[in-house]
């Protein structure tokens, strides 16, 4: 275990710019959540940290060393794929064995056998073990490849999506499992999604990348209730932030362009007039889609609430989010 | 759209594709079996006509095949003492005695060096440059890549006279080594894309995931590629070995003693009074043999060889 720090790290794939001047530092036993779109430079950070790229600039210091001109083996890292994680003409014994066999590791084999039971029964997979890589379930595959990281005692996990290709009750189950193990292990991990749900409940720090830029470092809560930009601030919250223009209500602070408005921040019932155009029905509760002078606005409600299409309802902001003509916060 | 669907075939197309590929089978395999029958036809047999179906099988070409006899008279016969062996009386019965072995024997050998060696050599650098091109930042990649391929757009016979030559002035002609190069170079251009479809096909994530777990590029390469890319490697060996077993033009040309073949050498059996039938069709049924052999045991891959990389998923 260790602290893994970035310091302005630049990477670009011919013209296209993946990772533009990033510091970031994951604590020792930190488990930090890289948030952000398809090609906002995540999975790229986590390559350049297991040493599968170079960076064009900046250094990578794992443990207090620079490691930036260091292959992937010398690392001493885990990494855990999105898909693809398993080498599929090995056993389950085989796979979680071959990191330990490396010439790296090179451990003997009664310490070998001994971790990698351990392992088994963390994951639950022990009845498991003599099967075929490509004879698994899903979620069994991908337990696999979290195991395969985990017997090794590396001084970070890279994990690249673990998740996303499971149903969704297999990942709600994964992620607590998960977060269950890093927390007993102390381990640090380093995590790449865009599932916010994922970042919100198993994050300690969450970065906010945005076209290869960190726009913003901090905890969840911090980034849902403080976030710098409009950016920052649709990352995280179900349903999305709303963002309507500033002079829709009264007392937005000077330079405020848009603001912003999770369902907490509007209070219903007093304030501007507003038309109900749908409602949702999750069962435990509802969301509300409004009309607003013409801009879309969704909220949630009590799951039982007494309204329906082409009502009226007044809608007042509660300490919202302003934010400048540039999308940042004021 | 009627009742079935394309597919799901009815009995009747069941059936009419069932006598399709047996006829077509059949028609296939006859030149085969004539080949075969032929080898235990005696001499005269060999030559009748009409052919025959039913015979009395001798053993009478494989004799011949494997042995030099001469003729001689009835009195000297009466010196010698009595024949030991099934194939001496047999040659005995025709008023000749077995002088020695024949070169079939040998000439097979070569063809095994030759056949088996230059397929290795093949799929062995065709694997590493394959791996090559479908990993690495190669400059000028598909040109190089096209280059390869361009030796394959003529007849490898085209360029007969010069290789000749070359072999002659280098003392590669009628060598072991020179016929392995030749064939190599050959099919080196079909094993390298052959196998390159193969190694796109593995996910780089296999070797990343590797090198992460603390393995070198070519460990990685040995441990990781190599196992899945087994299927490839074997569909790539039988195409280069067929064509190595069976390759006529070139041997005929640089080869003569030494390091000749079996494909120019069983045409060349004669036997007394004549081209013994029985001897070159015996030479033809056992230069069969290994070919079929090797399909047979990499027959599992060849099957997933040749519709794996065409179908994507």
């Amino acid at each position: 275990m260790a602290e893994v720090r970035l310091e302005g790290i630049s990477k670009a794939f011919g013209a296209q710019v993946a990772i533009d001047d990033v510091s970031l530092t994951v604590p020792d036993g930190a488990f930090v959540v890289l948030l952000g779109p398809t090609g906002a430079g995540k999975t790229t950070t986590l390559r350049l940290i297991a040493g599968l790229e170079r960076p064009d600039a900046g250094r990578i210091v794992i443990g207090g060393h620079d490691v930036t001109a260091l292959t992937p083996a010398e690392r001493n890292v885990a990494m855990v794929f999105q898909q693809y994680s398993l080498y599929p003409h090995m056993s389950v014994r085989e796979n979680l064995a071959f990191p330990l066999r490396s010439p790296v590791c090179n451990l003997p084999e009664e310490e070998i056998a001994r971790r990698i039971g351990e392992v088994a029964e963390i994951l639950q997979i022990t009845h498991k073990l003599d099967n075929r890589a490509t004879a698994l379930s899903g979620g069994e595959m991908q337990r696999v490849s979290i195991g395969r990281a985990l017997v090794r005692d590396p001084v970070i996990h890279l994990m690249d999506e673990p998740l996303s290709s499971l149903d969704a009750r297999l990942r709600a189950d994964l992620r607590i499992e998960l977060k269950r193990i890093q927390k007993d292990l102390g381990a640090t991990m380093l995590y790449v999604t865009h599932d916010q749900t994922e970042a919100m409940t198993m994050a300690t720090h969450v970065g906010v990348l945005d076209h290869g830029r960190l726009v913003q470092f901090a905890p969840p809560r911090e980034i849902y209730e403080d976030p710098v930009s409009i950016y920052a601030a649709s990352r995280l919250g179900s349903p999305r932030i709303n963002i309507l223009p500033a002079d829709l209500f009264p007392g937005a602070p000077a330079g405020a362009e848009s603001i912003g408005l999770r369902p907490e921040h509007i209070r219903l019932g007093e304030g501007q007039e507003a038309q109900v155009v749908r409602l949702e029905h999750l069962g435990d509760q509802t969301r509300l889609h409004l009309r607003l002078a013409g801009h879309d606005l969704i909220t949630l409600v009590a799951a039982h609430a007494d309204l329906k299409r082409g009502d009226s309802i007044a809608v007042s902001p509660q300490t919202p989010l302003y934010f400048d003509a540039d999308g940042n916060r004021i | 759209m009627s009742g079935h669907s394309i597919t799901e075939p009815t009995r009747r197309q069941k059936w009419i594709a069932a006598v399709l590929v047996i006829a077509y089978t059949v028609i296939i395999l006859i030149p085969l079996l004539w080949i075969i029958s032929t080898g235990f036809k005696s001499p005269s047999d060999a030559i009748s006509y009409p052919p025959k179906v039913i015979f009395t099988p001798s053993l009478e070409g494989y004799v011949n095949l494997f042995t030099t006899q001469t003729r001689i008279t009835p009195d000297m016969e009466a010196t010698l003492p009595p024949p030991e062996t099934w194939y001496e009386r047999l040659v005995r019965e025709k008023g000749m005695v077995i002088a020695g072995p024949s070169r079939y024997g040998q000439r097979f050998l070569n063809s095994v060096i030759i056949g088996f060696g230059s397929t290795f050599l093949s799929v062995f650098l065709g694997t590493l440059a394959a791996y090559a091109f479908s990993r690495f930042r190669v400059p000028i990649k598909d040109d190089l890549l096209f280059f390869i391929l361009s030796t394959r757009m003529m007849p490898p016979i085209a360029v007969a006279i010069p290789i000749f030559l070359m072999y002659r002035q280098l003392g590669l002609s009628d060598t072991h080594l020179g016929m392995i190069l030749l064939y190599t170079a050959v099919n080196l251009s079909l094993s390298v894309w052959l196998l390159k479809g193969f190694i796109d096909e593995i996910p780089r994530e296999y070797e990343e995931a590797a090198l992460i777990d603390g393995y070198t590029r070519f460990q990685a390469f040995r441990k990781v590629v190599l196992p899945q890319a087994a299927a490839g490697i074997a569909s790539t060996a039988i195409f280069c070995l067929i064509f190595a077993w069976n390759e006529y033009a070139f041997a005929v040309l640089l080869t003569s003693g030494e390091a000749q073949t079996a494909p120019p050498f069983i045409p060349t059996i004669i036997g007394v009074g004549g081209q013994d039938w029985p001897a070159v069709a015996a030479g033809a049924t056992l230069f069969l043999l290994p070919v079929m052999i090797f399909t047979i045991m990499l027959r599992k891959h060849l099957l997933r060889g040749i519709t794996f990389g065409a179908v994507r998923k």
